[in-house]
């Protein structure tokens, strides 16, 4: 099936040339920030982590959101969505392949990295995310890869198949509650301290891979002969309303604890988040952009008319992605650093050698999800003819 | 018997598993010793758990200095606004980012948050409170560090494995008191004058106060406790006849952010 990679229009390798070649500077920086530390990016002391570990956070969430296409086609036999699951799952490889290098670029000593497996630590969670995720990818690998190749031959999976594709189910759920974990459970992070962080985690998650992945099937229609089809594409956007309307209501559930219990440990964040502190608000119109966005997405969502206008859903998909992107690639984890435990405020911005890596990732990202979309595209295209 | 090539595969496969499960397991169950383990001498100071009591009601800023710069001379603590070559200087912000803290002064507001009030008493007002790592019996560091980097010893003190540090920060993320500090930028140039007794540091990991744990394997007091004038009180908690039970028999003490489960074990007399 790898053939299928290696033969392709111009536009497509041209894809992968610019793909390879903003990877390629990321990582020129990366040797750069090994060598004088990471002092190079914007964080500090007071906010230890900063953009890499909030991308890593929300691609954990696109990763799992491959379960929104696995669970109806394989527990409810929804048949319509056998021609997308290899599109979710393949979305979910690439995307957990950024989360793994996401931690690798933030780690101070990404040669140590094998302590983690050298010295076990199961009272730690990042312990288990690093099982979870690497189960994950395999998971979705094999499954995909096997599946495709059956579909390829036209036979069915194998047998043995279908155990790991019932676990992947749980699995995928799993990868975003042991990262919300990583977060929820600090005794001195007000902001993060809240039993709704999975929830909120998951509810995210299935708001903004949705979304993604209806976007990648409009592109896969409009540059390939396959199309992944309108009710599949409807059916995604069901999902991506139920979704964004409960994380919206996660959402104000936190708020209502924390503005009614008006306990400061844990009302600090909002305030920086949302009004600022002592003048320092950075994010203030970034995360008010963001729920005011979220809100109005959702209820737009609603309208039939407008979700079934491929057009109007393909621009709200967009404000998913970017509204959920903003509360969990900018806000969450800073917001849980400002203030600091001793209720300082020191701000936190990346900065360029920072944003070059952090786009670096992302490019190597899509490059994989370029390659595995065109062989996962030219064998349905290979069925189809 | 013979075994074809697929029954040597399976065979060699299987064994190879249970080689990584077994060697992992092992490390579970019975860690090895840990490599910046401190060997003591027969003079060291030996103690159940390990308490500092700070006496704020007479602290000062004279003496709160003195304390730091000898804690942060023998544990080569690099200083950026202030290194051995000028043109390495950096500025405040930027200095305050990476700075690594051992022992610093904080005021009260900042040192105990929700505990301030609007008319406090006057001495505490602008009093600098000497701030340090805890030694928490429960410390939240321990609980999420992914390799054992950072662990607790039988006598209480958490203490730090630089050369298995891998630079993740989650202990940062973890400790309620800022005690922790990460190498953004090589240390070394900023060191004045390097001190023998204690290793510096590379780029890339994470390190704090130990309670001089290198000191009292000699059977010496902390440093800052040697300078601190006995406004710095060391001893066991555990026997009762030690210095620091004494003074906890004697006056009221608070500790930072106790009511977080995390049993800090710096007491304050203010």
């Amino acid at each position: 099936m790898l053939e299928n990679a290696l033969v392709g229009t111009r536009r497509y390798y041209g894809l992968l040339a610019l793909l390879a070649g903003i990877f390629a500077l990321g990582f020129l920086v990366y040797l750069k920030q090994i060598q004088v530390g990471l002092g190079i990016t914007g964080m500090g002391r007071d906010v230890s982590w900063g953009f890499y570990i909030a991308q890593f956070t929300y691609l954990v969430g696109v990763a799992a959101s491959a379960v929104m296409v696995v669970l109806p086609y394989y527990l409810h036999n929804y048949k319509a969505f056998g021609r997308v699951t290899i599109l979710g799952e393949f979305l979910a490889v690439s995307a957990v392949t950024m989360c793994i290098l996401f931690i690798t670029v933030d780690l101070g000593r990404p040669d140590r990295i094998l302590n983690v497996l050298k010295y076990p630590t199961p009272n730690s969670i990042l312990f288990w995310d690093m099982v979870v995720l690497n189960g994950y990818l395999f998971l979705n690998l094999l499954i995909g890869w096997n599946v495709l190749e059956c579909e390829r031959h036209s036979v069915p999976p194998p047998k043995w198949l279908k155990p790991f594709i019932y676990l992947s189910i749980p699995w995928a759920v799993s990868i975003h509650t042991v990262t919300a974990f990583l977060y929820a459970g600090l005794p001195g992070r007000g902001y993060w301290l809240t039993a709704i962080m999975a929830p909120r985690f998951l509810s995210s998650a299935f708001a903004a891979g949705p979304s993604l992945l209806i976007l990648l099937c409009l592109l896969v229609r409009k540059y390939t002969k396959f199309d992944p089809g309108k009710e599949q594409i409807q059916s995604l956007g069901k999902i991506v309303t139920y979704a964004t309307l409960i994380n919206v209501f996660f959402f104000f559930c936190e708020v209502f604890t924390v503005f009614y219990s008006q306990i400061p440990d844990h009302l600090l964040h909002f305030q920086y988040l949302f009004g600022g502190i002592a003048g320092k608000g950075r994010l203030v119109p970034f995360m008010w952009f963001s729920i005011v966005g979220m809100t109005l997405t959702a209820l737009f969502l609603v309208n039939p008319r407008l979700r079934q206008n491929e057009t109007t859903l393909a621009a709200l998909c967009g404000m998913v992605i970017i509204t959920t992107w903003i509360d969990k690639g900018l806000g969450l984890i800073s917001g849980g650093f400002i203030p600091n435990p001793l209720e300082q405020v020191t701000e936190y911005w990346p900065t360029v050698p920072e944003a070059i890596i952090t786009l670096g990732v992302w490019a190597m990202g899509f490059l994989i999800l370029t390659v595995l979309y065109k062989i996962a595209v030219s064998i349905k295209e290979e069925i189809n003819a | 018997m013979g075994i074809d090539r697929r029954e040597f595969i399976r065979i060699a496969g299987l064994s190879t598993l249970l080689g990584l499960g077994g060697k992992g397991a092992f490390e579970l169950l019975a860690p090895g010793r840990v490599d910046a383990e401190i060997v003591p001498k027969p003079e060291a100071k030996k103690g159940k758990r390990w308490a500092m009591v700070v006496n704020q009601k007479k602290m000062d800023d004279h003496t709160a200095r003195k304390c730091i710069e000898a804690c942060h001379r023998v544990h080569n603590v690099p200083d950026f606004t202030n290194p051995p070559n000028d043109k390495l200087k950096l500025d405040p912000a930027m200095a305050n980012r990476y700075q690594i803290k051992w022992l610093w002064t904080e005021h009260f507001h900042n040192a105990f948050p929700g505990e301030e009030q609007k008319y406090p008493q006057e001495h505490l007002a602008h009093l600098n409170f000497l701030l340090l790592c805890n030694q928490c019996n429960n410390p939240p560091c321990v609980r999420v560090c992914p390799t054992k980097a950072t662990f607790q010893r039988e006598d209480g003190i958490v203490m730090m494995d630089m050369h298995r540090c891998i630079g993740c920060r989650f202990c940062m993320a973890g400790c309620p008191y800022g005690s922790r500090s990460f190498n953004w930028k090589d240390p070394r140039p900023y060191i004045k004058e390097t001190f023998p007794g204690y290793p510096t540091r590379e780029l890339g990991v994470v390190e704090k106060c130990n309670f001089c744990a290198e000191r009292l394997a000699q059977g010496l007091e902390p440093a800052c406790v040697e300078v601190s004038g006995g406004l710095l009180i060391f001893g066991d908690l555990e026997d009762e006849k030690s210095q620091v039970r004494e003074y906890l028999r004697k006056y009221f003490t608070i500790r930072r952010k106790a009511h977080l489960g995390t049993n800090p074990q710096v007491y304050y007399i203010v």
